[in-house]
């Protein structure tokens, strides 16, 4: 069940936790392994549509269909991460989303419930 | 009647509302049911929802209002009766969702539709007695009602978080509190089982009529108020007629009912009922409203509150997403999907 990994990755799956260099300033995510003298810092969660594209036979544990994209990060970082709460033709490029935690994948009746970042149109501008 | 000894209040309210509707009119299409539904429609989750997902989203509008660090939460609690894991607390995940520190309680509570106000009532003992500076309760469910059954027109989703605070930094004050229990078996589910049975009628005048009932004219006896006393008032909301019901009785007119009756459009969201009409209350009141809150819970009992709105609540109110911001963001379903989704087709 890799419980350790997924919990090892909880801070910056659930709540964007990044890390910034003491010294450059620079901000990296997801945390690299060797960055536990780096300061954790919270990403605002705000972030723009690079590119995407449809999953049309998504691995096991994910869904055939759903939105995969390329998010630029307002503090800089690009991530791939899943689009939520919208349809494949509703999705564009500089489309300005917000992260939310949803559920990753469901490891079964006798596995973890993985949960992580998503991201969907600002809910301002829906 | 309970009060708490600081001087205590409501700092930050979020809530959130899938974006997802089924009407009344299509399951009743499934299930020759006929005209008249009890409630218009009601949210649905989306597949990657449940009740930590929805009760972090809350969790994390309520802490923007606040305006104050996740760290200083000394309490995460969720009441739910549709916690996503029978053992491991839905609090552990969304503490860490919303960045709390490790020195903080986070437990689960249940009472069928109130375990979101026993959350609240405790977290107004801990932060009333001074033992911590914040803490939070969330109530959230996805509910489940078996196909074809009355429930299944109502059965919904939503969560709200309320975080209890210092009076000084409140958005509502909390005068006082007072709950009601009996051993009434209205509604249960039996352990291993997927959908709750309930007692029909069984459920009005001995459940959920008597416990609101006796919980709010306890508490205005108490207080020595009376429903005019109040600018709103906000019931537990199974359907769209009980809690217009019970108001009347009580002696509360319509329209302190109105901006709190959630239920016509979302249905039933179980735990987070009371609390989602007490966020949309939040939402329209002003500085000096006087709000009772009547929760309810099958089982059964009934807590109520007696709440006044401060100026701050004006200043925050556009901190985070009001309720109706996410109460019309819909998008209808069709019943196959909402079967598929809701886990109701059996794979063999």
């Amino acid at each position: 069940m890799q419980l350790a990994k997924h919990w090892r990755l909880k801070g910056p799956r659930y709540r964007l936790a990044a890390v910034r260099h003491p010294e450059t300033g620079a901000i990296c995510f997801p945390p690299p392994a060797d960055s536990a003298e780096w300061d954790e810092v919270a990403l605002s969660g705000q972030g723009v549509v690079e590119s995407f594209a449809a999953v049309g036979k998504a691995a096991d544990g994910f869904v055939d269909g759903s939105i995969m994209a390329l998010i630029r990060l307002a503090e800089g970082p690009v991530i791939t991460a899943q689009l939520t709460d919208l349809e494949y033709a509703d999705v564009t490029i500089g489309l300005q989303v917000e992260m939310v935690t949803r559920k990753l994948r469901d490891l079964g009746p006798d596995g973890l419930i993985v949960y992580g970042y998503k991201f969907r149109p600002l809910l301002s501008q829906v | 009647m309970a009060k708490p000894v600081l001087p205590t209040g409501i700092v930050g309210y979020g809530a959130y509302v899938p974006r997802f509707r089924i009407t009344g009119a299509e399951i009743s299409r499934m299930w020759d049911g006929g005209p008249g539904t009890p409630v218009a429609e009601k949210s649905v989750p989306g597949p990657d929802e449940d009740t930590i997902t929805m009760s972090i989203e809350a969790g994390r509008n309520a802490l923007r209002r606040a305006e104050v660090a996740a760290t200083e939460l000394g309490a995460v609690w969720i009441g739910s009766e549709s916690h996503p894991y029978a053992v491991k607390p839905s609090g552990t995940v969304v503490a860490e969702a919303l960045g709390c520190g490790v020195q903080i309680s986070a437990a689960d509570w249940e009472f069928a539709c109130k375990a979101g106000t026993e959350a609240l009532t405790a977290a107004m003992g801990m932060v009333g007695s001074g033992m911590l500076p914040y803490a939070m309760a969330v109530g959230a469910d996805t509910a489940q009602g078996r196909p074809g059954d009355a429930l299944e027109y109502t059965a919904a989703a939503g969560a709200a978080a309320l975080i209890v605070g210092p009076a000084e930094r409140a958005v509502a004050t909390i005068e006082a509190t007072l709950s009601v229990v009996t051993d009434t078996p209205d509604f249960f589910r039996r352990a291993e089982q997927v959908y709750p049975v309930h007692g029909n009628r069984f459920t009005g005048t001995p459940a959920y009529f008597g416990h609101i009932s006796n919980a709010a004219r306890g508490l205005l006896d108490q207080l020595g108020a009376e429903p005019g006393d109040f600018s709103y008032v906000v019931f537990h909301q199974p359907n769209t007629k009980f809690p217009q019901t019970v108001g009347k009785q009580l002696g509360f007119r319509p329209e302190q009912i109105a901006p709190g009756l959630l239920a016509p459009r979302i249905g039933n969201t179980y735990s987070a009922a009371s609390l989602l009409g007490l966020c949309a209350t939040f939402d329209v009141a002003r500085a000096g409203d006087r709000i009772m809150v009547v929760s309810y819970g099958s089982g059964a009992g009934a807590d109520a509150y007696a709440l006044t709105v401060t100026d701050r609540l004006a200043a925050v109110r556009e901190l985070a997403p009001v309720t109706s911001t996410y109460i019309e963001r819909r998008t209808e379903i069709d019943y196959a999907t909402y079967a598929k989704w809701r886990g109701k087709l059996v794979m063999g």
